[in-house]
């Protein structure tokens, strides 16, 4: 199968969406099916083979936030010729709600289209305001895919329409076999993600700290993460700091190491999560998990069977449970026994599988109904005489040639 | 201005209005074409589910009891006319559900030759048919919204393409073959 993916954001920058294609993209070619990605980059990117550079991208005020996207003549241009070229069985877009390479792929797009839904934001006024012209480019998706429940809850309150669920995968083998770490083993205490995206949480558990620490007092918590590490300890007592130790930016392999090490896992997260994959991770290497209770993280953690939740933003609760799991080795166990069996299903060889099982389904009903679509396109004498008599200023504005659209299975 | 100049501007108001219209169409026809693929596929995966059943139904590795229940239901409901379909692939997946309600079941066709293979295409089947349906009743609905849009009914954007009906059934499958239908 020859398969197109789009990835939105800048490949040189690590983010979650990146990550993701990037396994999808490897598990696919490992499968022995044709993969090319188009991403945006920096110039002098070292890239993988099958990534292609659409160019930079460019940070502009989006949303309320500084997005660094792809837009303008010259991507559109480059992203027409990489779908022209690359003659794909079948295409998947990556979050093709933003004005990104993903949109502007679906305007070029021909083909059987298949798009992936990653974020879950709430309803903005700039998302209302849009509509009418998204709507027009997602109509060419034949296939959405959500990443959770919620996810996909939200895409359809926000844009209608239906999607199926398929977790982001994780290659759950490469966490379960990694080498634990002695000094990083002893009563720890994990935390993975951004110190100063208090998105994330760290100030949560930095406030539940001294409680957790006056009853374990051989406790120790481990931070892997970007950011200021003075900052982040400012608000807690002299004597307790030099109980977090900071491992900065870590490489995949610590990254499965430290899970496998530690006692406790803690996502403190305070929202904006439509998935969760780092509690898949922590599950997969079998550190017991600690959750705040959002939507996502429950959904992921089993609904608390295979992880534990405390209620979002409250240090005294997540003290209480850190503190009971810490002193309770056969409540951990049990959790590890339930997560293992429960993170296969996000396992890469079951997200493959149906991620497969999506272009298949469009792929053969594109096939399936060329003889009926083109004779319908040939009885549309209104759309096809205008279209005719017209076709530079169709083209002109910047959406597909007549031809393009008039063939949408071609 | 002069009566020219206005006519310059009305012939290209008109211009912009007969673009915009033939746009406009384009994405209608585009929409039914994809809901002519959703339901290709869906027909497809609908067929294949019904086959496979048949299949086991006749290998004689079910009970008797289980093979009739079985090839009726597929039978049925491949068989059936369009407007008792929905209806004939409720009751079939019913039946599927009957016939695999245990575990047992699926382990003793997998022990016969060949009962691996006809129960992985099954599993595939069953999880393919609900796919396929949310993609087809998705695109339905893409379609009636743009339809019920008043440029469309004014100008007869449709023409005399029939109004997309979303395809409604039951189509869950037996919990046996989709282990991890708390997700899906």
């Amino acid at each position: 199968m020859r398969i197109g993916i789009v990835c939105p954001y800048s490949w040189d920058v690590p983010g979650g969406v990146q990550f993701h294609i990037r396994d999808l993209a490897e598990h696919l070619i490992g499968l022995g099916h044709e993969v090319s990605v188009l991403a945006p980059a920096e110039e002098g990117t070292l890239l993988p083979p099958y990534v292609v550079s659409a160019g930079r991208a460019v940070p502009v005020p989006y949303n309320g936030s500084v997005a660094r996207l792809n837009f303008g003549v010259l991507s559109a241009a480059r992203t027409r010729r990489w779908v022209n070229e690359g003659d794909f069985d079948v295409l998947h877009l990556h979050e093709p709600a933003a004005p990104s390479l993903a949109l502007l792929a679906c305007w070029a797009a021909s083909g059987p289209v298949v798009a992936t839904f990653h974020t879950s934001n709430p309803r903005s006024r700039a998302m209302m305001a849009a509509y009418p012209i998204l709507q027009a480019a997602l109509e060419k998706i034949s296939a959405r895919i959500a990443v959770s429940e919620y996810a996909r809850r939200t895409l359809v309150e926000h844009l209608g329409g239906d999607a199926v669920v398929i977790p982001n995968g994780v290659d759950v083998d490469f966490f379960a076999s990694a080498e634990p770490k002695t000094e990083w083993q002893g009563e720890t205490i994990g935390f993975i993600g951004r110190i100063d995206e208090s998105r994330k949480g760290l100030p949560v558990l930095m406030r539940a700290l001294p409680e957790i620490l006056r009853r374990r007092p051989g406790a120790r918590l481990l931070v892997a993460g970007r950011g200021d590490e003075r900052e982040a300890v400012a608000d807690l007592p002299e004597e307790l700091r030099e109980r977090v130790e900071f491992l900065g930016m870590v490489s995949d392999e610590d990254k499965a190491r430290l899970l496998r090490s530690v006692d406790v896992y803690v996502a403190p997260n305070l929202g904006g999560e439509s998935f969760g994959i780092i509690l898949v991770e922590a599950m997969s290497a079998g550190a017991p998990v600690l959750a705040s209770d959002l939507d996502a993280f429950a959904q992921v953690l089993d609904g608390g069977r295979a992880g534990e939740l405390f209620p979002n933003e409250d240090a005294d609760a997540l003290a209480e449970a850190c503190v009971r799991l810490l002193s309770d080795p056969e409540r951990r166990a049990e959790l590890r026994a339930h997560a293992s069996r429960h993170v296969r299903r996000f396992d890469w060889s079951t997200v493959g599988a149906d991620v497969l099982a999506v272009y298949e389904t469009v792929i053969e009903g594109a096939a399936g109904s060329t003889t009926g679509s083109s004779a319908d396109s040939d009885a549309e004498p209104d759309a096809a005489g205008s279209a005719a008599a017209d076709p530079g200023s169709v083209a002109a504005d910047g959406r597909p040639r007549a031809t393009g659209w008039r063939r949408p299975w071609g | 201005m002069t009566t020219f100049t206005w006519l310059i501007l009305a012939a290209a108001a008109l211009l912009l209005i007969a673009v915009y219209l033939s746009w406009t169409a384009g994405r209608l026809d585009r929409l039914h074409s994809r809901i002519d693929a959703a339901r290709a596929a869906l027909d497809a995966q609908l067929l294949r589910r019904a086959s496979v059943a048949q299949e086991l139904a006749t290998s004689g590795v079910l009970d008797p009891a289980a093979s009739m229940v079985l090839h009726q239901a597929a039978h049925r409901a491949r068989q059936a006319e369009e407007e008792e379909r929905e209806v004939a692939e409720s009751e079939f997946s019913q039946a599927l559900r009957a016939v695999f309600a245990d575990q047992a079941q699926v382990a003793a066709v997998r022990e016969v030759p060949g009962g691996e293979e006809s129960i992985e295409e099954l599993t595939a089947a069953v999880r393919r048919v609900p796919m396929a349906r949310r993609f087809h009743n998705d695109a339905v609905r893409a379609a009636r919204a743009l339809r019920r849009h008043r440029k469309v009914r004014l100008f007869r954007l449709a023409g005399h393409a029939p109004s997309p009906q979303a395809f409604e059934m039951d189509d869950e499958p037996p919990a046996v073959l989709d282990d991890r239908s708390n997700n899906a």
